[in-house]
Protein backbone atom coordinates (compact mmCIF):
# COMPACT_ATOMS: atom_id res chain seq x y z
CA UNK A 1 0.00 0.00 0.00
CA UNK A 2 3.18 2.69 1.18
CA UNK A 3 4.20 1.87 -2.39
CA UNK A 4 1.11 3.59 -4.07
CA UNK A 5 0.79 6.05 -1.81
CA UNK A 6 4.65 6.66 -2.60
CA UNK A 7 3.58 6.55 -6.65
CA UNK A 8 0.36 8.47 -5.82
CA UNK A 9 2.15 11.42 -4.34
CA UNK A 10 5.02 11.41 -6.54
CA UNK A 11 2.57 11.74 -9.59
CA UNK A 12 0.51 14.91 -8.04
CA UNK A 13 4.19 16.38 -6.98
CA UNK A 14 5.61 15.90 -10.62
CA UNK A 15 2.10 17.11 -12.07
CA UNK A 16 2.45 20.09 -10.14
CA UNK A 17 6.08 21.00 -11.42
CA UNK A 18 5.64 20.10 -15.12
CA UNK A 19 2.49 22.51 -15.08
CA UNK A 20 4.26 25.37 -13.01
CA UNK A 21 7.25 24.79 -15.03
CA UNK A 22 5.31 25.21 -18.52
CA UNK A 23 3.93 28.08 -17.15
CA UNK A 24 7.01 29.64 -16.50
CA UNK A 25 8.39 28.43 -19.68
CA UNK A 26 5.82 30.45 -21.89
CA UNK A 27 6.95 33.96 -20.27
CA UNK A 28 10.23 32.73 -20.38
CA UNK A 29 10.38 32.03 -23.93
CA UNK A 30 8.22 35.15 -25.32
CA UNK A 31 10.31 37.35 -23.02
CA UNK A 32 13.51 35.99 -24.32
CA UNK A 33 11.97 36.30 -27.82
CA UNK A 34 11.32 39.70 -27.45
CA UNK A 35 14.32 40.60 -25.93
CA UNK A 36 16.70 38.90 -28.66
CA UNK A 37 14.11 40.68 -31.30
CA UNK A 38 14.22 44.60 -29.79
CA UNK A 39 10.80 44.32 -28.77
CA UNK A 40 9.43 44.65 -25.09
CA UNK A 41 7.44 41.55 -25.14
CA UNK A 42 4.37 40.88 -22.08
CA UNK A 43 4.75 43.39 -19.62
CA UNK A 44 1.35 44.47 -18.53
CA UNK A 45 0.09 41.28 -16.19
CA UNK A 46 2.18 41.37 -13.14
CA UNK A 47 5.93 42.21 -12.69
CA UNK A 48 7.75 41.74 -15.96
CA UNK A 49 4.51 40.69 -17.73
CA UNK A 50 4.78 37.28 -15.66
CA UNK A 51 1.75 36.62 -15.59
CA UNK A 52 0.71 36.86 -19.10
CA UNK A 53 0.75 32.97 -19.13
CA UNK A 54 -2.02 32.48 -16.53
CA UNK A 55 -4.18 35.48 -18.11
CA UNK A 56 -3.74 33.39 -21.76
CA UNK A 57 -4.57 30.41 -20.07
CA UNK A 58 -7.99 31.76 -18.30
CA UNK A 59 -8.14 33.51 -21.64
CA UNK A 60 -8.64 30.02 -23.35
CA UNK A 61 -10.50 28.44 -20.88
CA UNK A 62 -13.31 30.63 -20.76
CA UNK A 63 -13.42 31.52 -24.62
CA UNK A 64 -16.07 29.24 -26.86
CA UNK A 65 -14.41 26.27 -28.70
CA UNK A 66 -15.55 26.40 -31.90
CA UNK A 67 -16.86 23.13 -33.66
CA UNK A 68 -16.94 22.58 -37.33
CA UNK A 69 -19.61 21.40 -39.01
CA UNK A 70 -17.12 18.82 -40.84
CA UNK A 71 -15.81 17.56 -38.11
CA UNK A 72 -15.78 14.25 -36.73
CA UNK A 73 -16.69 15.26 -32.69
CA UNK A 74 -15.50 12.71 -30.73
CA UNK A 75 -12.24 12.35 -31.93
CA UNK A 76 -11.68 16.09 -32.96
CA UNK A 77 -12.30 16.24 -28.82
CA UNK A 78 -9.94 13.10 -27.99
CA UNK A 79 -6.58 14.79 -30.01
CA UNK A 80 -5.71 17.62 -27.97
CA UNK A 81 -6.05 15.01 -24.76
CA UNK A 82 -3.77 12.07 -26.91
CA UNK A 83 -1.23 15.27 -27.69
CA UNK A 84 -0.81 15.57 -23.79
CA UNK A 85 -0.91 12.70 -21.88
CA UNK A 86 2.39 11.53 -23.73
CA UNK A 87 4.08 14.73 -22.66
CA UNK A 88 3.62 14.28 -19.36
CA UNK A 89 3.74 10.57 -19.56
CA UNK A 90 7.50 11.53 -20.35
CA UNK A 91 8.15 13.31 -17.35
CA UNK A 92 7.82 9.94 -15.35
CA UNK A 93 11.09 8.40 -15.86
CA UNK A 94 13.23 11.78 -15.62
CA UNK A 95 15.25 11.74 -12.45
CA UNK A 96 15.30 15.49 -11.42
CA UNK A 97 17.41 15.19 -8.13
CA UNK A 98 20.30 12.83 -6.23
CA UNK A 99 18.36 10.04 -4.04
CA UNK A 100 17.55 11.53 -0.74
CA UNK A 101 17.48 9.23 2.14
CA UNK A 102 14.43 10.17 5.16
CA UNK A 103 14.10 8.24 7.98
CA UNK A 104 16.51 5.34 6.80
CA UNK A 105 14.51 5.11 3.37
CA UNK A 106 15.97 6.28 0.44
CA UNK A 107 13.54 8.40 -2.20
CA UNK A 108 14.09 8.83 -5.55
CA UNK A 109 13.57 11.87 -7.29
CA UNK A 110 12.01 10.20 -9.99
CA UNK A 111 8.49 8.99 -10.50
CA UNK A 112 9.50 5.45 -12.04
CA UNK A 113 12.70 3.99 -12.98
CA UNK A 114 12.06 1.61 -15.33
CA UNK A 115 14.63 -0.79 -16.51
CA UNK A 116 13.59 -0.21 -19.97
CA UNK A 117 13.26 3.17 -19.00
CA UNK A 118 15.20 4.45 -22.51
CA UNK A 119 12.80 2.18 -24.93
CA UNK A 120 9.64 3.67 -22.69
CA UNK A 121 10.92 7.18 -23.48
CA UNK A 122 11.06 6.43 -27.50
CA UNK A 123 7.66 4.51 -27.17
CA UNK A 124 5.18 7.02 -25.67
CA UNK A 125 7.35 9.87 -27.79
CA UNK A 126 5.96 7.85 -31.00
CA UNK A 127 2.57 8.01 -29.56
CA UNK A 128 2.63 11.71 -29.97
CA UNK A 129 2.12 11.40 -33.86
CA UNK A 130 -1.43 10.49 -33.79
CA UNK A 131 -2.85 13.28 -31.81
CA UNK A 132 -1.48 14.86 -34.60
CA UNK A 133 -2.94 12.99 -37.21
CA UNK A 134 -5.86 12.51 -35.83
CA UNK A 135 -6.08 16.54 -35.26
CA UNK A 136 -5.82 17.06 -38.78
CA UNK A 137 -8.06 14.27 -40.08
CA UNK A 138 -11.18 14.68 -37.83
CA UNK A 139 -11.02 18.60 -38.42
CA UNK A 140 -12.50 17.85 -41.63
CA UNK A 141 -10.98 20.77 -43.59
CA UNK A 142 -8.30 21.10 -46.10
CA UNK A 143 -5.59 22.63 -44.52
CA UNK A 144 -5.31 21.06 -41.26
CA UNK A 145 -5.12 17.37 -43.03
CA UNK A 146 -2.39 18.64 -45.46
CA UNK A 147 -0.54 19.59 -41.81
CA UNK A 148 -1.16 16.64 -40.17
CA UNK A 149 0.20 14.62 -43.53
CA UNK A 150 3.13 16.67 -43.69
CA UNK A 151 3.74 16.51 -39.45
CA UNK A 152 3.37 12.64 -39.43
CA UNK A 153 6.10 12.16 -41.79
CA UNK A 154 8.37 14.68 -40.02
CA UNK A 155 8.04 12.97 -37.11
CA UNK A 156 8.40 9.70 -38.12
CA UNK A 157 11.55 10.27 -39.95
CA UNK A 158 13.23 12.23 -37.21
CA UNK A 159 12.18 9.23 -34.57
CA UNK A 160 14.44 7.17 -36.27
CA UNK A 161 17.18 9.64 -36.13
CA UNK A 162 16.28 10.04 -32.42
CA UNK A 163 16.49 6.15 -31.76
CA UNK A 164 19.28 5.65 -33.38
CA UNK A 165 21.06 8.83 -31.75
CA UNK A 166 20.74 6.90 -28.42
CA UNK A 167 22.42 3.64 -29.21
CA UNK A 168 25.72 4.67 -28.19
CA UNK A 169 24.57 5.81 -25.21
CA UNK A 170 23.18 2.96 -24.47
CA UNK A 171 26.15 0.60 -25.63
CA UNK A 172 28.56 3.18 -23.61
CA UNK A 173 26.70 3.10 -20.43
CA UNK A 174 25.41 -0.56 -21.23
CA UNK A 175 21.99 0.26 -19.46
CA UNK A 176 18.74 1.37 -20.49
CA UNK A 177 17.39 2.28 -17.05
CA UNK A 178 17.56 6.61 -17.11
CA UNK A 179 18.71 6.48 -13.66
CA UNK A 180 21.40 3.97 -14.37
CA UNK A 181 21.91 5.75 -17.27
CA UNK A 182 23.04 8.65 -14.94
CA UNK A 183 24.08 6.63 -12.22
CA UNK A 184 27.13 5.84 -15.28
CA UNK A 185 28.27 9.57 -15.95
CA UNK A 186 28.66 10.22 -12.22
CA UNK A 187 32.65 9.36 -12.33
CA UNK A 188 34.98 11.76 -14.01
CA UNK A 189 38.26 11.04 -16.92
CA UNK A 190 41.21 11.69 -15.47
CA UNK A 191 40.64 13.91 -12.10
CA UNK A 192 38.52 16.75 -12.96
CA UNK A 193 36.76 16.37 -16.31
CA UNK A 194 32.97 14.93 -15.45
CA UNK A 195 32.40 11.26 -17.58
CA UNK A 196 29.63 12.47 -19.31
CA UNK A 197 27.98 11.28 -22.52
CA UNK A 198 28.50 14.59 -24.44
CA UNK A 199 31.66 12.64 -25.35
CA UNK A 200 29.51 10.91 -28.13
CA UNK A 201 29.40 13.87 -29.82
CA UNK A 202 27.65 13.27 -32.93
CA UNK A 203 25.16 11.30 -30.90
CA UNK A 204 24.41 14.40 -28.87
CA UNK A 205 24.37 16.30 -31.74
CA UNK A 206 22.15 14.24 -33.80
CA UNK A 207 19.78 13.76 -30.70
CA UNK A 208 19.50 17.73 -30.49
CA UNK A 209 18.34 18.33 -33.73
CA UNK A 210 16.04 15.57 -34.04
CA UNK A 211 14.61 16.63 -30.78
CA UNK A 212 13.70 20.34 -32.25
CA UNK A 213 11.82 17.96 -35.13
CA UNK A 214 10.34 16.13 -32.63
CA UNK A 215 9.10 18.44 -30.86
CA UNK A 216 8.18 20.70 -33.85
CA UNK A 217 9.86 23.81 -32.67
CA UNK A 218 11.26 26.43 -35.69
CA UNK A 219 13.50 25.83 -37.74
CA UNK A 220 11.58 22.44 -38.06
CA UNK A 221 8.01 23.99 -37.30
CA UNK A 222 6.67 22.94 -40.63
CA UNK A 223 3.83 20.84 -38.46
CA UNK A 224 2.28 24.31 -37.53
CA UNK A 225 3.94 27.00 -39.59
CA UNK A 226 1.81 29.62 -38.81
CA UNK A 227 2.67 32.37 -40.72
CA UNK A 228 1.84 30.64 -44.19
CA UNK A 229 1.50 26.84 -44.95
CA UNK A 230 -0.97 26.49 -41.47
CA UNK A 231 -0.51 23.48 -40.03
CA UNK A 232 -2.65 20.61 -38.13
CA UNK A 233 -4.76 22.57 -35.82
CA UNK A 234 -5.71 25.64 -37.71
CA UNK A 235 -9.67 24.72 -36.42
CA UNK A 236 -8.79 24.44 -32.99
CA UNK A 237 -10.24 27.21 -30.68
CA UNK A 238 -10.42 27.96 -26.82
CA UNK A 239 -9.26 25.50 -24.34
CA UNK A 240 -8.71 22.22 -26.53
CA UNK A 241 -6.04 24.79 -28.70
CA UNK A 242 -4.58 25.60 -25.43
CA UNK A 243 -4.37 21.79 -24.68
CA UNK A 244 -2.05 21.24 -28.11
CA UNK A 245 -0.13 24.68 -26.74
CA UNK A 246 0.29 22.76 -23.59
CA UNK A 247 1.85 19.79 -24.74
CA UNK A 248 4.27 21.51 -27.39
CA UNK A 249 5.68 23.20 -24.54
CA UNK A 250 5.96 21.01 -21.88
CA UNK A 251 7.76 18.75 -24.73
CA UNK A 252 10.34 21.09 -25.10
CA UNK A 253 10.92 20.72 -21.34
CA UNK A 254 11.01 16.94 -21.85
CA UNK A 255 13.28 17.15 -24.47
CA UNK A 256 15.77 19.23 -22.74
CA UNK A 257 15.49 17.58 -19.61
CA UNK A 258 16.16 14.25 -21.43
CA UNK A 259 19.44 15.84 -23.60
CA UNK A 260 21.06 16.57 -20.10
CA UNK A 261 20.13 13.23 -18.51
CA UNK A 262 21.85 10.96 -20.98
CA UNK A 263 24.45 13.36 -22.04
CA UNK A 264 25.11 15.43 -19.56
CA UNK A 265 24.91 13.78 -16.80
CA UNK A 266 21.59 14.45 -14.94
CA UNK A 267 21.80 16.32 -11.73
CA UNK A 268 25.24 15.39 -11.41
CA UNK A 269 27.60 18.40 -10.22
CA UNK A 270 29.38 19.51 -7.63
CA UNK A 271 27.84 19.84 -4.08
CA UNK A 272 29.35 21.90 -1.78
CA UNK A 273 30.28 19.60 1.61
CA UNK A 274 29.61 23.07 4.06
CA UNK A 275 26.14 23.21 3.12
CA UNK A 276 23.82 22.36 5.99
CA UNK A 277 22.44 18.37 5.39
CA UNK A 278 18.59 19.47 4.98
CA UNK A 279 19.79 21.26 2.12
CA UNK A 280 22.22 19.04 0.28
CA UNK A 281 19.52 17.61 -1.66
CA UNK A 282 18.35 20.61 -3.27
CA UNK A 283 22.07 20.98 -4.61
CA UNK A 284 21.47 18.38 -7.35
CA UNK A 285 17.90 19.44 -8.32
CA UNK A 286 19.84 23.00 -8.59
CA UNK A 287 21.94 21.86 -11.48
CA UNK A 288 19.45 19.65 -13.22
CA UNK A 289 17.31 22.36 -13.84
CA UNK A 290 20.02 24.79 -14.79
CA UNK A 291 21.50 22.63 -17.61
CA UNK A 292 17.57 22.06 -18.53
CA UNK A 293 16.62 25.80 -18.34
CA UNK A 294 20.00 26.08 -20.37
CA UNK A 295 18.62 23.88 -23.13
CA UNK A 296 15.26 25.43 -23.06
CA UNK A 297 17.22 28.89 -23.97
CA UNK A 298 18.63 27.00 -26.75
CA UNK A 299 15.18 25.94 -27.91
CA UNK A 300 14.15 29.68 -27.83
CA UNK A 301 17.29 31.13 -29.33
CA UNK A 302 17.41 29.12 -32.04
CA UNK A 303 13.67 30.26 -33.20
CA UNK A 304 14.59 33.72 -32.88
CA UNK A 305 17.38 33.11 -35.01
CA UNK A 306 16.84 30.55 -37.77
CA UNK A 307 14.41 30.68 -40.01
CA UNK A 308 12.11 27.80 -41.34
CA UNK A 309 13.10 24.88 -43.35
CA UNK A 310 12.05 23.88 -46.58
CA UNK A 311 9.82 20.77 -46.40
CA UNK A 312 12.12 18.60 -49.08
CA UNK A 313 15.16 19.96 -47.36
CA UNK A 314 13.69 18.80 -44.19
CA UNK A 315 13.00 15.32 -45.29
CA UNK A 316 16.49 15.26 -47.87
CA UNK A 317 18.30 16.16 -44.15
CA UNK A 318 16.38 13.69 -41.85
CA UNK A 319 16.70 10.44 -44.70
CA UNK A 320 19.84 10.99 -46.28
CA UNK A 321 22.55 12.97 -43.62
CA UNK A 322 21.06 12.35 -40.17
CA UNK A 323 19.99 8.44 -40.28
CA UNK A 324 23.35 7.61 -42.36
CA UNK A 325 25.48 9.22 -40.09
CA UNK A 326 24.17 8.11 -37.41
CA UNK A 327 24.08 4.17 -38.37
CA UNK A 328 28.00 4.91 -39.30
CA UNK A 329 28.76 6.29 -35.69
CA UNK A 330 27.27 3.31 -34.01
CA UNK A 331 29.10 1.00 -36.10
CA UNK A 332 32.28 2.73 -34.98
CA UNK A 333 31.46 3.26 -31.40
CA UNK A 334 30.85 -0.64 -31.32
CA UNK A 335 33.76 -1.13 -32.88
CA UNK A 336 35.47 0.64 -30.52
CA UNK A 337 33.65 -0.35 -27.19
CA UNK A 338 34.02 -3.98 -28.60
CA UNK A 339 37.96 -3.37 -28.64
CA UNK A 340 37.85 -1.89 -25.17
CA UNK A 341 36.02 -4.92 -23.85
CA UNK A 342 37.32 -7.54 -25.44
CA UNK A 343 40.86 -6.88 -26.62
CA UNK A 344 42.38 -6.22 -30.60
CA UNK A 345 41.00 -9.55 -32.55
CA UNK A 346 44.67 -9.70 -33.56
CA UNK A 347 46.19 -9.75 -30.14
CA UNK B 1 -6.13 -8.01 -7.50
CA UNK B 2 -4.67 -4.74 -8.81
CA UNK B 3 -3.72 -7.25 -11.62
CA UNK B 4 -6.70 -8.67 -12.44
CA UNK B 5 -8.64 -5.81 -12.72
CA UNK B 6 -6.23 -4.43 -15.35
CA UNK B 7 -6.54 -7.85 -17.17
CA UNK B 8 -10.09 -7.33 -17.05
CA UNK B 9 -9.82 -3.75 -18.25
CA UNK B 10 -7.87 -4.33 -21.12
CA UNK B 11 -9.07 -7.47 -22.12
CA UNK B 12 -12.81 -5.33 -22.66
CA UNK B 13 -10.51 -2.53 -24.54
CA UNK B 14 -8.65 -5.07 -26.75
CA UNK B 15 -12.46 -7.11 -27.84
CA UNK B 16 -13.81 -3.37 -28.21
CA UNK B 17 -10.71 -2.38 -30.43
CA UNK B 18 -11.19 -6.14 -32.57
CA UNK B 19 -14.97 -5.77 -32.82
CA UNK B 20 -14.60 -1.88 -34.31
CA UNK B 21 -11.82 -3.18 -36.78
CA UNK B 22 -14.27 -5.19 -38.21
CA UNK B 23 -17.65 -3.14 -38.23
CA UNK B 24 -16.42 0.34 -38.18
CA UNK B 25 -17.73 2.09 -41.48
CA UNK B 26 -14.86 3.79 -41.78
CA UNK B 27 -11.63 2.79 -42.21
CA UNK B 28 -9.56 5.50 -39.70
CA UNK B 29 -12.21 3.92 -37.37
CA UNK B 30 -10.92 0.42 -37.74
CA UNK B 31 -7.57 1.65 -37.68
CA UNK B 32 -7.73 3.50 -34.14
CA UNK B 33 -9.75 -0.28 -33.22
CA UNK B 34 -6.18 -1.76 -34.12
CA UNK B 35 -4.12 0.72 -32.03
CA UNK B 36 -6.45 0.11 -28.72
CA UNK B 37 -6.17 -3.72 -29.21
CA UNK B 38 -2.05 -3.50 -29.38
CA UNK B 39 -1.99 -1.23 -27.28
CA UNK B 40 -4.04 -3.34 -25.04
CA UNK B 41 -1.92 -6.35 -25.80
CA UNK B 42 1.24 -4.10 -24.82
CA UNK B 43 -0.32 -4.12 -21.66
CA UNK B 44 -1.15 -7.85 -21.17
CA UNK B 45 2.46 -7.70 -21.55
CA UNK B 46 3.66 -5.84 -18.31
CA UNK B 47 1.05 -7.96 -16.62
CA UNK B 48 3.47 -10.98 -17.60
CA UNK B 49 6.76 -9.24 -16.79
CA UNK B 50 7.79 -9.04 -20.47
CA UNK B 51 8.46 -5.32 -20.37
CA UNK B 52 10.54 -5.53 -23.10
CA UNK B 53 8.73 -6.86 -25.08
CA UNK B 54 5.36 -4.68 -24.35
CA UNK B 55 8.07 -1.50 -25.11
CA UNK B 56 8.77 -3.33 -28.46
CA UNK B 57 4.89 -3.84 -29.53
CA UNK B 58 4.31 0.04 -28.98
CA UNK B 59 7.53 1.09 -30.37
CA UNK B 60 6.49 -1.27 -33.39
CA UNK B 61 3.23 -1.82 -33.93
CA UNK B 62 1.44 1.55 -32.17
CA UNK B 63 4.39 3.39 -32.94
CA UNK B 64 5.63 2.65 -36.55
CA UNK B 65 3.03 0.23 -38.40
CA UNK B 66 -0.12 2.06 -37.97
CA UNK B 67 1.26 5.18 -38.07
CA UNK B 68 2.19 4.13 -41.25
CA UNK B 69 -1.66 2.40 -41.81
CA UNK B 70 -3.27 5.87 -40.50
CA UNK B 71 -0.71 7.91 -42.78
CA UNK B 72 -1.78 5.59 -46.22
CA UNK B 73 -5.57 5.72 -45.31
CA UNK B 74 -5.31 9.73 -44.93
CA UNK B 75 -3.23 9.85 -48.26
CA UNK B 76 -5.22 7.60 -50.65
CA UNK B 77 -8.36 9.94 -49.71
CA UNK B 78 -10.65 9.38 -46.23
CA UNK B 79 -13.95 10.29 -48.87
CA UNK B 80 -13.67 7.41 -50.49
CA UNK B 81 -15.41 4.29 -48.95
CA UNK B 82 -14.60 0.48 -49.15
CA UNK B 83 -17.47 -0.70 -51.08
CA UNK B 84 -16.77 -4.54 -51.22
CA UNK B 85 -19.19 -6.44 -49.65
CA UNK B 86 -18.94 -10.29 -48.64
CA UNK B 87 -19.48 -11.73 -52.12
CA UNK B 88 -18.40 -15.38 -51.19
CA UNK B 89 -20.76 -17.24 -49.22
CA UNK B 90 -18.85 -20.39 -49.01
CA UNK B 91 -15.59 -18.02 -47.43
CA UNK B 92 -18.20 -17.45 -44.82
CA UNK B 93 -18.68 -20.62 -43.57
CA UNK B 94 -14.88 -21.86 -44.05
CA UNK B 95 -13.83 -18.89 -42.16
CA UNK B 96 -16.36 -19.78 -39.18
CA UNK B 97 -15.07 -23.18 -39.11
CA UNK B 98 -11.31 -22.26 -38.86
CA UNK B 99 -12.08 -19.63 -36.47
CA UNK B 100 -14.06 -22.20 -34.50
CA UNK B 101 -11.31 -24.73 -35.03
CA UNK B 102 -8.70 -22.19 -33.17
CA UNK B 103 -10.54 -21.29 -30.57
CA UNK B 104 -10.96 -24.77 -29.69
CA UNK B 105 -7.45 -25.58 -30.29
CA UNK B 106 -6.62 -22.82 -28.33
CA UNK B 107 -9.07 -24.16 -25.10
CA UNK B 108 -7.41 -27.43 -25.74
CA UNK B 109 -3.73 -25.94 -25.10
CA UNK B 110 -4.65 -23.72 -21.90
CA UNK B 111 -7.42 -25.98 -20.32
CA UNK B 112 -5.21 -27.07 -17.67
CA UNK B 113 -3.63 -23.53 -17.16
CA UNK B 114 -7.10 -22.11 -16.99
CA UNK B 115 -8.94 -24.63 -14.32
CA UNK B 116 -5.77 -24.48 -11.65
CA UNK B 117 -4.03 -21.55 -12.69
CA UNK B 118 -0.46 -22.66 -12.42
CA UNK B 119 1.84 -21.66 -15.68
CA UNK B 120 2.43 -24.54 -18.06
CA UNK B 121 5.85 -22.78 -19.42
CA UNK B 122 7.33 -22.98 -15.93
CA UNK B 123 8.16 -19.29 -13.89
CA UNK B 124 11.04 -18.16 -15.82
CA UNK B 125 13.78 -15.72 -14.27
CA UNK B 126 12.19 -12.25 -14.76
CA UNK B 127 14.88 -9.96 -13.39
CA UNK B 128 15.75 -7.56 -16.01
CA UNK B 129 14.09 -8.81 -18.89
CA UNK B 130 16.27 -7.01 -21.61
CA UNK B 131 19.75 -9.43 -20.69
CA UNK B 132 17.37 -12.18 -20.79
CA UNK B 133 16.19 -11.93 -24.19
CA UNK B 134 19.34 -10.32 -25.23
CA UNK B 135 20.95 -13.82 -23.99
CA UNK B 136 18.36 -15.54 -25.86
CA UNK B 137 18.74 -14.10 -28.68
CA UNK B 138 22.80 -14.09 -29.19
CA UNK B 139 23.45 -17.04 -26.94
CA UNK B 140 21.51 -20.01 -27.64
CA UNK B 141 19.57 -18.56 -31.13
CA UNK B 142 22.18 -17.12 -32.51
CA UNK B 143 22.12 -18.59 -36.15
CA UNK B 144 18.46 -18.57 -36.35
CA UNK B 145 18.67 -14.83 -35.16
CA UNK B 146 20.80 -13.87 -37.62
CA UNK B 147 19.29 -15.43 -40.28
CA UNK B 148 16.25 -13.68 -39.56
CA UNK B 149 18.41 -10.44 -39.56
CA UNK B 150 19.57 -11.37 -43.05
CA UNK B 151 16.18 -12.02 -44.57
CA UNK B 152 14.62 -8.90 -43.00
CA UNK B 153 17.67 -6.85 -44.81
CA UNK B 154 17.07 -8.59 -48.25
CA UNK B 155 13.28 -8.17 -48.31
CA UNK B 156 14.11 -4.02 -47.28
CA UNK B 157 16.60 -4.23 -50.18
CA UNK B 158 14.27 -5.91 -52.64
CA UNK B 159 11.43 -3.46 -51.88
CA UNK B 160 13.60 -0.29 -52.87
CA UNK B 161 14.91 -2.14 -55.48
CA UNK B 162 11.22 -2.75 -56.71
CA UNK B 163 10.86 0.47 -55.70
CA UNK B 164 13.19 2.52 -58.29
CA UNK B 165 14.37 0.01 -60.99
CA UNK B 166 12.46 -1.73 -63.23
CA UNK B 167 9.48 0.79 -63.41
CA UNK B 168 11.00 3.21 -66.07
CA UNK B 169 8.04 2.52 -68.73
CA UNK B 170 6.32 4.66 -65.73
CA UNK B 171 5.03 8.18 -65.75
CA UNK B 172 7.55 10.54 -63.65
CA UNK B 173 5.59 10.78 -60.64
CA UNK B 174 6.80 7.32 -59.27
CA UNK B 175 9.94 8.93 -59.68
CA UNK B 176 9.36 11.92 -57.09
Amino acid sequence: MTVFIEAAIKVAVAFVFIMLTTLVLVWAERKWVSDLQNRIGPDRAGPFGILQTLADGLKAFFKESIRPTQSIYLLYLVAPIAALIPALLIFLVIPIGAPIEIGGTTYTLQVMDLNIGLLYVLAVSSLAVYAITLAGWSSGSKYPLLGAVRASAQMISYEAAMGLALVPVVLLTSTTSIAGIVDAQQGTFGSFIPAWNIVLIPSFIIFLIAGFAETNRPPFDLVEAESEIVGYHTEYSGFAFALFFLAEYINVFNMSALTVTLFLGGWAGPVPSFLPTWIQWLVPVFWFLLKTWAFVFLFVWVRATLPRMRYDKLMTFGWKRLIPVSLAWIILCAVAIGFREFGAPWS
Amino acid sequence: MAEVIVFIIFAMVALIGGITILVAPDPVYSAIGLLAAMFSLAVMYVLLDAHLVAVIQVIIYAGAVMTLFLFVIMLIGVDTTDKYGIVAPAQRIMTTVVALGLFVAILLAGRSAWITGTNLFGTPDLNGTIENVADELFGTWTIVFLSTVLLLTIAALGTIALAYFGNEVEDEEATL
